[in-house]
């Protein structure tokens, strides 16, 4: 634990306004929910690099800031959220500084007996549903960060997907940031079910308008219940100083289908954690990912894979860029249970190292204690392949542009499987221009 | 057009050209002959500016200019091509995009207007349809998952799109069955024109049938040991590299 002791009281101080503000409205569980959070973040306490876990990611600045809670901002216009606007099309949560914001949102035309809306307005209409869910995948009692998450839950997605319903328009969360005189956090919480035999695909957006310090603390539980499929894509795109640390808890029942597309493309200090059980036979889970760094950015993307029951398959791709003076961390982690016979599992980490002083950390992990299975893991890191590149400068184009294409390529491979149109082109757009190149 | 003049180049300690010297004029088809580890492919990556060979004497002039002093990228701008033994897959980049970045790199080097993407595709298809390609094509990362053959058409593909003054032909033959190889030799011959030159390097003779040379060139220990017209890649085929095996004693001890 970090010794800041004025820190600590002053989150206390925080939480006890924080909850009494929002006790009265609140039902008993919701209450308990949030105490239960505090208590094990007081536990906790910020993690230190002494901790397997947090070896690579120091989490000072974050233990040292003095963040307050976000507050809603002046409105912001359309114009403003725009270009985060995926698709006009897509179903849309905005939410600004953790607030949920209904006039730049667009919920209608679920499905029938679908729900897709803010958490606090669900709590009203499906208490029991929500009491049934909510923090049911989180248990970690070391996940400081998540616990805190649940001390200070007030508003994030929420999205229920009755047995038999398919939501064909992906469901677009927008999580927007704008600007604070001083440090300040939010936490959004995130609660999707999908019931049996349903379907949905989720968008969360995470972007930054402000110039200052903040931290994104978010927190998304996925209920993917028998014979469901769920595609969840997360583009990070947090501004130059902001903090981002977020957990996605997803339990696959039988013969369901997951996916996860996590970009990593903005903030100072990322640790993003994607953790999926695969809770009965049949299932299949697809965890890809892409970070890209320069400067000074730290990006930590941790992913764990429980494979509880027999007859699941995992397939794993991660893939990082790394330039200048930034550093990242990749933890991977396949659990299989001695009950989880006739697992397939492939994990791969790919990592290209464009200067001398980029540095990665990268820990593929496979823990096996079934003997009837089939389980790849690896990592690579390289640097750009001389061969393509005098292939490309001799094609008469020039050094400067080659290693952009190149860079760009390895990065696409990932961009390229994606499924949904708007996401593919916002992920190239950005890996474009990132890379100086000129639009296709 | 080109002339090499007492080229030496090395890998390492090892010297590999021991001396070329050769004269390619516009219009002409030339084709380089020789064993196995002969030289001939050294001598064609060495033209396109690969930088792995230290060029340890002699020279090599490129429409007036010096070659050997250019960038590999400035080379194609003046207009040589390389059409590789092993083409590089590059999965992640498009072959659309790359042959628009190629050529709009080379008409940047020689100042001339950017190509459209209107007269690109125009440009694309036209030569695909040369070479018996499918559009497909076009979106899937470059050579990514080709066969060997499919490889290769790409390659003259891209010299179909590049349109180069000087096209160097490395061993494009090996590996093709028949039916790709003819496809490719009617690409390379549709690109026969009194302003550009071919090298054709090549360990057989086959090839030479569909792309008749008008100079064959043989090589052997990093020197060119025989030249002659197009009967001399027969002459080959017939008596083999035993031939020049000879020649290149009495180069060697010229008693």
């Amino acid at each position: 634990m970090i010794a800041n002791d004025n820190y600590t009281q002053r989150i206390s101080d925080e939480f006890a306004r924080f909850h009494a503000d929002l006790k009265s409205q609140a039902p008993a569980w919701l209450t308990g929910l949030r105490r239960e959070g505090f208590r094990r973040f007081e536990k906790a306490g910020f993690p230190t690099t002494r901790q397997e876990e947090w070896r690579f990611t120091n989490v000072k600045r974050i233990a040292e800031t003095e963040f307050a809670l976000a507050e809603i901002s002046p409105p912001l216009s359309r114009e403003t959220i725009s270009p985060f606007v995926l698709d006009e099309d897509y179903l849309r949560l905005v939410f600004v500084n953790g607030h949920y914001v209904g006039e730049l949102s667009a919920t209608g035309a679920a499905p029938d007996g679908a729900v897709v809306c803010n958490l606090s307005a669900a709590l009203a209409d499906h208490p029991a549903l929500i009491e049934d869910h909510l923090g049911q995948l989180v248990s970690d009692d070391n996940a400081c960060f998540a616990a805190l998450n649940s001390a200070f839950i007030r508003d994030g997605a929420f999205v229920h997907v009755p047995r038999g319903v398919v939501i064909e328009r992906p469901i677009h969360l927008l999580f927007i940031s704008t600007d604070n005189s001083s440090p300040t956090a939010s936490h959004p919480r995130n609660l999707i079910i999908a019931q049996p035999e349903t379907q949905a695909t989720i968008i969360e957006s995470y972007v930054g308008l402000n110039a200052g310090v903040y931290l994104t603390n978010a927190v998304t539980e996925i209920s993917v219940a028998e014979n469901a499929v769920v595609d969840h894509y997360k583009l990070q795109q947090e501004s130059a100083h902001g903090y981002h640390v977020a957990t996605t808890h997803v339990r696959q029942q039988r013969t369901s289908r997951f996916s996860s597309h996590y970009f990593s493309l903005g903030g100072q200090l990322v640790r993003n954690e994607v953790d999926v059980t695969l809770d009965d036979e049949g299932c299949e889970c697809t965890l890809n990912g892409l970070y890209i760094a320069a400067g000074d950015q730290h990006m930590d993307s941790r992913t764990r894979i429980d494979h509880a029951k027999p007859h699941c398959n995992s397939y794993e791709l991660y893939k990082g860029i790394l330039d200048e003076r930034s550093k990242g961390v990749f933890n991977g982690i396949i659990y299989v249970h001695p009950d989880a016979q006739k697992t397939d599992a492939k994990q791969s980490n790919r990592v290209l190292l464009l200067s001398d002083d980029a540095v990665i950390d990268t820990k593929p992990q496979l823990e096996i204690y079934a003997d009837d299975v089939k389980c790849t893991h690896g990592a690579t890191v390289g640097q750009i392949d001389e061969t393509a590149l005098f292939y490309l400068r001799s094609r008469g184009i020039t050094e400067d542009l080659a290693r952009s294409l190149l860079v760009y390529a390895f990065a696409n491979e990932i961009a390229n499987e994606l499924k949904l149109e708007a996401v593919r082109e916002h992920v190239e757009r950005f890996l474009l221009t990132g890379q100086s190149l000129p639009e296709l | 057009m080109l002339e090499i003049k007492d080229l030496h180049a090395r890998v390492e300690e090892a010297e590999i050209l021991r001396g070329i010297n050769l004269t390619v004029n516009a219009g002409e088809v030339h084709a380089i002959m020789g064993p196995n580890g002969s030289g001939k492919s050294t001598l064609a990556h060495v033209l396109a500016g690969r930088e792995d060979y230290e060029i340890t004497r002699g020279e090599v002039v490129f429409q007036g200019k010096n070659l050997l002093e250019m960038e590999v990228d400035e080379r194609a701008g003046e207009g040589v091509f390389l059409a590789y033994q092993y083409p590089v897959e590059i999965p992640g980049v498009s072959t659309k995009y790359f042959l628009k970045a190629a050529l709009n790199s080379i008409r940047k080097y020689r100042g001339e207007k950017r190509s459209d993407t209107g007269e690109f595709l125009k440009l694309v298809k036209e030569k695909m349809k040369l070479l018996g390609m499918d559009k497909s094509l076009l979106d899937r990362g470059v050579n990514e998952g080709f066969s060997g053959g499919e490889k290769k058409r790409n390659e003259i593909f891209q010299m179909a799109v590049l349109q180069p003054k000087l096209a160097i032909l490395d061993e494009t033959d090996s590996g093709l069955d028949i039916d790709a190889l003819r496809i490719v030799a009617d690409g390379v011959n549709s690109l026969r024109s009194a302003d550009r030159a071919i090298i054709v390097v090549t360990h057989y003779q086959r090839l030479l049938e569909y792309i008749v040379p008008d100079k064959v060139h043989v090589l052997a220990d990093g020197r060119i040991v025989r030249s002659g017209d197009k009967t001399l890649a027969l002459e080959l085929e017939e008596q083999g590299y035993a031939l020049v095996e000879g020649d290149r004693e009495s180069v060697l001890s010229p008693t």
